[in-house]
């Protein structure tokens, strides 16, 4: 079987979905004639026309706003951001329109809103964002950010088919770093569904996206040193899966949770709220977190990993936490 | 009598059904006062007094099958694509017998299976965009639908008007935009939303046609938006029609509009659109006393009945704002296809993907120099100033073997 990269397994579920439903289409800016800026959408066009793969002015508001006015005649839209960074530009579109139609009116907008997010690419401020938790606060929506190729097919068809806008955020740096094989037949992946990456009876370390990799790199020098780190990746933070959270720290009786997004409003607060909550008492240590800083991110190498979380960070917090 | 023409614009019927919805709209509007002032309406009070014409001509002029999303003032259009008093009722005094079962308030509500109606949001412009959308899946699906939606003076100030606009354009989607020139956003009058005799030059910008109707002359209102309608489903793209008219009243309930002169609301009050409406039917005979109190009696009965409705309507109980949030296997929208899907798939929606742009965008046909093109002319017809499109078609970017391209 061939290997698939993270990003062919995102156009493979783009031209898989677009293959059996003609009510899927595309809108995004340079996705039809060059086949988007990461190559997310190449040959698209070729294959279902202009109708369907929709080259569109610099307009982010007119992106979503056309994608929503789309699903409510029944059409299954995907709208890109070039990067997740530009969704600031279509913010209210996505907040006050999409997000909370179906609550107020019953009028579900079953669109995709997908996009290159992260860093570790030198891309500076502007391309390198991690604003899911924007969208994390807004009842209405879903966020999912997969870290696998496996995941990445699984979870966009999944987003494709549900009745509610989702958010897709795709980690750039992921997109031709990893492959695998994937299966030949149409799989999905369930949205709200977190995964253990790595069984552990030490500590949990809960992640998402490009620091799950970081994380499982970790965990392997933490078993060197006779630490076994539980690594859940959560897939799906909005709705976020609590039943598996917790379960992995009734396991492990200790948190560490891992996020590229800056600290503060970082999912890293939320989950810290819901287990000592939750499970308060089968903690024996304080949460903790690795988290980028709280600055934009810088463009220098050297600034930008110096900002971002990495594999020794990650163990070197899990030692520290592994000690209580 | 045969050969006036305004019976030939307007049949009996429709002059009398158009008469209901205009004095159904100031009857709805006057009782929601009444309302307001006993202390049933729950939160603000949004008149639309003195613009009746622009919301019940523009409607009218739709077929059924036909997309709209009205903005908060436009009860008349509401009415006209057949809400019902007792839904506005319900909304603004918060009853779970509501469209939106008191989630939502005032004209916040719409409905995608029967009516065709897109709820507005109370951020401005951005309805703009979601009735393109509206316009390209109906135009995608094989449908003949045309989307119309409006927008204040103040409203196209935003950033989301001009891309909403923009990208209808260049889609050339069957969309309708009311440009409702109210002369008042909030307390902000029209000239300090943009330095524009006529809102509707905002149109060139886009290369789409424009009119600009006296949006108080119902008759003038509804020719115009049949032409621009008409125009849009037979797919020459966007039309942006500006109706002047005058906001009668403050903003909401609360505001005494002590900031508009005197003078203006007796310049508008002198051309009332219901009273112009009563005396040109009566001008053309086109009823007669029994029609008309018939037509009142009718209002004032279902009225009554909409009233003691809304009034016996329970509260929503406390527990629905826990649900709806998300639609989880509630209801599907199914795509009603008026077209072959065949057409969408491959092998048969394959294109070479190319760009061209004639003359390489050069300007060897033309001056050197653009010409002024602040003074074009305008043409008249009755009733109201038409603005040519300002399309260059020479410079028409194209994608050859698109579907679109040669529609």
């Amino acid at each position: 079987m061939v290997q698939v990269t993270y990003l062919d397994a995102i156009r493979q579920a783009l031209l898989e979905e677009m293959d059996r439903d003609p009510a899927v289409l595309l809108l995004g800016e340079d996705i039809g004639v060059y086949g988007g800026a990461f190559k997310a959408t190449a040959g698209l066009l070729e294959r279902f026309g202009w109708e369907r793969v929709i080259d569109t002015p610099i307009s982010e508001t007119a992106i979503v706003g056309a994608a929503i006015g789309m699903s409510y005649l029944g059409l299954r839209p995907v709208a890109e951001m070039q990067f997740i960074d530009f969704i600031a530009c279509a913010f209210n579109q996505i907040t006050n329109f999409v997000a909370k139609s179906h609550y107020r009116w019953g009028a579900p907008v079953p669109i995709v809103i997908r996009g290159p997010a992260g860093g570790g690419v030198h891309g500076s401020a502007f391309h390198s964002a991690n604003p899911e938790m924007y969208f994390v606060h807004t009842p209405g929506l879903k966020v999912v950010y997969p870290a696998t190729a496996y995941d990445a097919k699984g979870l966009l068809k999944s987003a494709i088919r549900d009745n509610n806008p989702v958010l897709f955020f795709e980690h750039k740096f992921l997109y031709r770093r990893i492959k695998e094989e994937l299966p030949e037949d149409d799989y999905t992946v369930p949205i709200g569904q977190a995964i253990v990456r790595r069984p552990g009876r030490d500590l949990s370390i809960v992640t998402y996206a490009a620091m799950v990799h970081a994380s499982l790199e970790a965990a392997e020098q933490l078993a060197r040193e006779g630490i076994e780190a539980e690594v859940v990746d959560l897939r799906t933070l909005l709705p976020l899966d609590r039943q598996t959270v917790i379960e992995s720290v009734r396991r492990t009786s200790k948190l560490l949770v891992v996020h590229e997004d800056t600290r503060t409003g970082g999912i890293a607060g939320e989950i810290a709220a819901l287990v000592t909550e939750s499970a308060f008492e089968d903690l024996d240590g304080p949460i903790r977190r690795v988290t980028s800083l709280d600055t934009p991110v810088p463009f220098s190498p050297p600034l930008e990993e110096h900002f971002l979380p990495n594999a020794a960070r990650i163990a070197e917090a899990a030692r520290d936490l592994a000690r209580y | 009598m045969k050969s006036d023409p305004a019976r030939q614009e307007l049949t009996h019927e429709e002059a009398l059904e158009l008469y209901y919805y205009m004095r159904l709209n100031r009857s709805l509007d006057e009782l929601l006062v009444r309302l307001f002032r006993q202390n049933k309406i729950v939160g603000g009070l949004y008149g639309s007094l003195g613009q009746e014409a622009t919301s019940v001509g523009t409607a009218y002029a739709l077929a059924k099958g036909d997309w709209i999303a009205p903005l908060i003032r436009n009860v008349g259009s509401l009415l006209v694509h057949g809400y019902k008093p007792r839904d506005i009722m319900t909304q603004y005094m918060a009853r779970v017998t509501s469209p939106t079962q008191g989630k939502d308030g005032t004209c916040h509500f719409g409905d995608l299976k029967t009516h065709h109606v897109v709820s507005p949001i109370s951020m401005l412009g951005d309805l703009i965009p979601v009735m393109a959308g509206v316009a390209m899946a109906g135009r995608y699906l094989g449908q003949k639908i045309v989307a119309m939606t409006w927008i204040g003076d103040g409203g196209t100030s935003t950033g989301a008007f001009h891309e909403g606009m923009n990208f209808a354009a260049v889609q050339r989607a069957p969309l309708v935009v009311v440009l409702e020139n109210n002369q008042w956003a909030y307390s902000t009058p029209v000239n300090r939303q943009a330095p524009l005799r006529d809102f509707a030059d905002r149109a060139r910008a886009y290369g789409i046609a424009s009119y600009t109707v006296d949006g108080n002359d119902l008759v003038a209102v509804l020719r115009i938006a049949r032409e621009g309608v008409e125009r849009a489903r037979q797919g020459h793209g966007p039309v942006l029609i500006e109706a002047k008219n005058m906001r009668m009243l403050g903003h909401a309930q609360h505001d005494p509009a002590e900031y508009v002169p005197r003078e203006m609301f007796d310049y508008w009050k002198a051309r009332d659109p219901l009273t112009r409406y009563e005396k040109y039917l009566d001008r053309h005979k086109l009823w007669d006393e029994k029609e008309k109190a018939a037509i009142h009696a009718r209002i004032e009965s279902e009225l009554a009945a909409d009233l003691e409705f809304a009034e016996n309507s329970p509260f929503p109980p406390a527990e629905l704002a826990e649900q709806g949030v998300y639609c989880n296997g509630c209801h599907n929208i199914e795509a009603q296809w008026r077209r072959a899907k065949e057409e969408l798939m491959p092998p048969k929606s394959a294109v070479t993907p190319e760009w061209t742009i004639k003359d390489f965008g050069g300007m060897e046909t033309k001056p050197a120099v653009a010409a002024d093109r602040s003074e074009q002319q305008h043409s008249v017809i009755e009733g109201a100033v038409v603005h040519p499109p300002q399309t260059d078609r020479k410079r028409k970017i194209t994608a050859p073997g698109s579907r679109r391209a040669r529609r």
